[in-house]
């Protein structure tokens, strides 16, 4: 299958997520400019980590301008697989692709370092390999990932089930200490009503390779492929 | 009229401006006058260091780019080129810590995609005021913000450091930060101006009134005026500089390019001089076709400006659109602002009219140079004598003088610090910060490199060649501790104000001893920075080189890292045990509150020898950790061995020190003395033959000093217990220290 890896001018996660993608999984990867509008046949678009525009104003309040976007806007509403991870779940916040919005991290500062996520739900392309109640380890890089939304969203996406992540000790357990960010909920990975478009905070493209200190983030990467598969054995199974 | 007041301003003796009308034939105009001044700026022209500078080794079968480039290159195998530099930030930093360290950060990541490599990797070297002095945590909030803030934004991960607070800091911070690149061999540019009628064109951000006179300013001491000097601070872009870092990424790939240079200190000055010096031509411009931010800006202005994230670049003639379509896509306006000439001169036009016309020679290879008076610093004699009794009377409770070495914040974790930058994106990270040298993996190779940046002041202080030759030995220890060869080195030298005797000889021992250590451990300098003038209010910090050491690991998988990693294996003491020293120690410092006493001996060759046997060890798989043993000695050492394994201990048991030329001080030389070329390695029982085979086979001596196990550190000394500490306990004290100095600011 194919991944598209969307680059804003100052995305610096994307040679990344194209690593993972292409050399950890050996898939086929392919840049996307964000000037460009095609998505040159991609299976599944990813929004890579970075500071797509400089971000001096908030974070991917401008990427989603980029004339990138409709196009991805139109494939994840005919149910393309979207993931955004870091910097890609703010824009995906910003366009409204998914609900809630972004603050500063509570304590103000940018966090580097490997958290502690439950997985909540299984039926999203990116989860679909995983087990519920499973505890990753994968590293977080950002200075604005402390998600919210208002009362009335909050009640209606955990009513949806779409948090798809959440931040927990090394047990599985929702504790506050244990949340590095604020995160209302401890939200750290959310999907639309679809469950085909999904912002997560942590990098799992930073989890795929023992030497790089874990490989809890190759479920995610796992996912989408066991997806695809399925996706082509039911195609295989109803004759055209 | 130029009179004595004109010259201060700008820093030029009378003698210097006799020497530039000589030059010039007449008296220059203003804004001639503001060039020279910025290009003899201590800064710039290094007219006090150059002289010392010269002795160092700065040859070898490796260095493919020594000094006098924007960074220096070393030959990595596979017909790639490792690209790096040390720069310090320290005056900008102190008046505004955020943008002075941020444009630091900035600067160097400049120096290095100009000479055609991709930046991979940050390591930066702090010095502060102690933690719970007024201003330090302001300083050091700002500073470690502004570092995060820009490399996080750029994409380049900080993967170490190092951090050191004393109180000759307080008033004069130090920003060191380090950067390091990865390009093929084949494809390393150089900041040169060739080809007459090739073009000069000016890219990136646009020319504003900031930082004028910036490095004349790093070329002065502080006082209580300092901070009225701010609109000489620089403000950062990261953004502009990713636009910039790709967009003359992709232009090199093209062979439009003759040279590029990046706009840092003196600015558009020192790039149109440096390059047209370097390719035995003219530059000239006019200044009317530099875009501008203010309106209104005079010659002298534009000529002086530090505003950041510019580049200057020569094209050749008949490509130019070629590289303005490629600046384009990136939304950057790339303007050609002159050309290259035969004549050797930097003419400066505005509107057509000639405003300043200097011969590029004047500026560069004959700015003045001076062989400055030195004399042995009259505090030394007394400062290195050691009075035992004093340090055998207080306490003898070993554990509590271990919690509180953990917590000193020049031991302590600085987890609070580099979880702050961001120091994995690039996914190439194999060994995280906080131990040892930094190690990143070459993507589409075996390879990694390890990269470390190391510096003792106190040491420097009290016997700056034995101290700057400690900082070369530990630097090429950590990298060799990871298993990487050690290849090259840059330094940054801080020192005080060049101008008085004792300050100078300060640099001349340090350099003195830096030339010693890089011949013998086969590391050569290949470039770095001079910062003088480190004094606020007629106080100088104490003489600090600061010096980094990449290596080569030709297997990335074969890292060793710094921590324990099984129960049950043998613990290892490479090196000699400890011989009584304990002078300048981090253990006299903060059990004794004295900085005093001769800092340990080194001996070169035996440094080279454990050297070679940890890349051979680590080579071989033999070892499952390494760390090396510096501040606090081997107790810190093993107990930071012991840390972030969820609290696995150790039990070692260390020989009595028999040399010690006093007894009373024997138990605390063991556990905390910093004797050098001393590294501590687990090994796996099964493993420990070859172990001490290879070691006796190198004539580096290996003792079996414990075991891994348990939940706590037990330390006995000549059979008889001096630690007994939970790790628990331990770990607290250490990982918690600083993060406590900012809760109580809160509370």
């Amino acid at each position: 299958m194919k991944f598209g890896i969307v680059v804003f001018p100052g995305s610096n996660c994307d040679e990344d997520a194209f690593h993972a993608a292409k050399a950890v999984f050996g898939q086929e990867a392919e840049y996307l400019w964000h000037k460009d509008t095609a998505l040159k046949s991609a299976d599944v678009v990813i929004l890579p980590g970075g500071f797509a525009h400089g971000d001096y104003l908030r974070t991917g309040a401008m990427a989603r301008f980029s004339p990138i976007m409709s196009a991805v806007r139109a494939f994840a509403e005919r149910g393309g697989p979207v993931l955004g991870i870091c910097n890609g779940f703010q824009i995906l916040l910003e366009a409204g692709l998914l609900p809630g919005a972004m603050l500063r991290n509570r304590g103000l500062k940018y966090r580097c370092e490997h958290v502690h996520l439950r997985v909540e739900q299984t039926d999203t392309p990116f989860t679909a390999a995983a087990v519920v109640g499973q505890v990753l380890r994968i590293p977080i890089g950002h200075g604005e990932g402390n998600y919210f939304a208002p009362a009335d969203t909050l009640e209606t996406i955990e009513k949806n089930r779409q948090v798809v992540l959440r931040y927990t000790d090394p047990h599985g357990n929702v504790d506050e200490a244990w949340n590095p960010n604020g995160s209302v909920n401890a939200i750290a990975g959310l999907c639309n009503e679809a469950r085909n478009v999904v912002g997560m905070m942590p990098h799992p493209e930073r989890a795929c390779e023992a030497l790089l200190g874990g490989v809890d983030g190759r479920a995610v990467f796992e996912s989408v492929l066991k997806t695809f598969r399925l996706a082509d054995l039911r195609r295989a199974q109803v004759p055209a | 009229m130029i009179d004595r007041e004109l010259l201060q301003r700008h820093g030029l003796s009378a003698d210097e401006h006799e020497r530039i009308v000589r030059f010039l034939g007449r008296e220059p105009n203003l804004t001639e006058l503001g060039i020279f001044s910025v290009m003899w700026s201590e800064h710039c022209s290094y007219k006090s260091s150059r002289v010392h500078l010269k002795t160092l080794p700065t040859e070898g079968p490796q260095v493919l780019q020594g000094p006098g480039e924007n960074a220096g290159a070393i030959d990595i195998g596979d017909g790639l080129a490792a690209v790096f530099k040390i720069e310090s930030h320290n005056h900008p930093s102190f008046i505004e810590p955020y943008q002075g360290a941020a444009t630091g950060v900035g600067g160097i990541i400049r120096d290095i995609f100009t000479m055609g490599a991709r930046p991979i990797a940050l390591l930066n070297s702090l010095r502060f005021g102690p933690l719970d002095a007024p201003g330090t945590r302001r300083l050091l909030e700002g500073v470690v913000a502004g570092i995060a803030g820009y490399g996080n934004s750029i994409g380049i991960p900080t993967v170490g450091g190092e951090i050191a607070f004393e109180p000759s800091y307080a008033g004069n911070p130090l920003v060191n930060v380090f950067c390091l690149g990865v390009a093929k061999s084949s494809d390393i540019i150089k900041g040169v101006a060739s080809g007459v009628g090739n073009s000069v064109y000016y890219v990136g951000a646009k020319t504003g009134r900031d930082g004028i006179h910036g490095a004349t300013m790093a070329s002065a001491e502080f006082d209580e005026k300092s901070a009225e000097k701010r609109p000489a601070v620089q403000v950062g872009d990261p953004f502009m500089e990713k636009l910039l870092l790709e967009a003359c990424l992709e232009v090199m790939q093209t062979d439009a390019l003759v040279g590029i240079q990046d706009m840092g200190a003196a600015g558009l000055t020192c790039s149109t001089t440096e390059m047209g010096s370097r390719g035995g031509a003219g530059v000239e411009i006019d200044v009317a076709l530099v875009p501008q931010r203010e309106s209104g800006m005079t010659p002298y202005e534009i000529m002086l400006s530090e505003s950041q994230e510019r580049m200057l670049l020569v094209v050749k003639r008949g490509r130019e659109a070629e590289v303005e379509r490629i600046f384009d896509k990136w939304d950057l306006h790339a303007v050609r602002i002159g050309a290259v000439t035969s004549d050797g001169l930097l003419r400066v036009k505005e509107r057509g009219v000639v405003v300043g016309e200097i011969p590029n020679r004047a500026l560069t290879d004959e700015a003045p140079v001076y062989r400055r008076p030195m004399t042995e610093p009259d505090y030394l004699r007394g400062a290195q004598r050691l009075d035992l009794d004093a340090l055998a009377e207080t306490s003898q409770d070993r554990n509590a003088s271990l919690l509180a070495l953990l917590a000193s914040p020049t031991i302590a974790s600085k987890k609070w610090i580099y979880r702050q930058y961001d120091h994995m994106v690039r996914t190439n990270t194999i060994n995280m910060p906080g131990q040892g040298a930094g190690v990143v993996r070459i993507k589409g190779t075996d390879r990694a490199l390890a990269m470390s940046v190391d510096g003792n002041g106190r040491y420097c202080y009290l016997d700056p060649y034995r101290g700057a030759m400690l900082a070369v030995a530990e630097a090429s220890r950590n990298v060799a501790c990871a298993g990487a060869r050690p290849l090259g080195a840059t330094n940054c030298l801080n020192f005080g104000n060049p101008e008085r005797p004792a300050i100078m000889w300060q640099f001349a021992k340090a350099v003195e001893g830096i030339g010693a250590a890089c011949r013998a451990l086969g590391v050569p300098i290949t470039g770095g920075n001079v910062s003088l003038y480190n004094e606020t209010d007629g106080s100088a910090i104490y003489p600090t080189p600061t010096i980094g050491v990449v290596g080569l690991l030709e297997h990335a998988d074969r890292v060793v890292r710094g921590r324990f990693r099984e129960t049950g294996d043998v613990i290892v003491l490479l090196g000699p045990e400890a011989s009584g020293e304990i002078g300048g120690s981090e253990y006299v410092k903060v059990v004794h509150g004295a900085v005093r006493g001769a800092p340990p001996a080194l001996d070169l060759d035996a440094e080279r020898a454990l050297q070679s046997l940890l890349v051979a060890l680590a080579d071989e798989r033999l070892v499952r950790s390494a760390h090396d043993c510096s501040d606090g000695g081997v107790a810190v050492a093993v107990a930071e061995c012991c840390f972030e394994t969820n609290g696995m201990g150790a039990e070692i048991s260390l020989d009595a020190v028999r040399a010690a030329r006093d007894a009373r001080i024997n138990t605390a030389a063991a556990l905390f003395g910093e004797s050098a070329t001393r590294v501590i390695v687990s090994v796996e029982p099964d493993q420990l033959t070859a172990v001490l085979e290879r070691a006796a086979a190198a004539r580096v001596p290996a003792r079996v000093i414990g075991n891994t196990g348990g939940n706590r550190l037990r330390i006995s000394v000549g059979g008889a217990a001096a630690i007994d500490l939970a790790i628990g306990e331990a770990e607290l004290a250490w990982s918690t220290a600083i993060d406590r100095y900012f809760a109580r600011r809160v509370a």
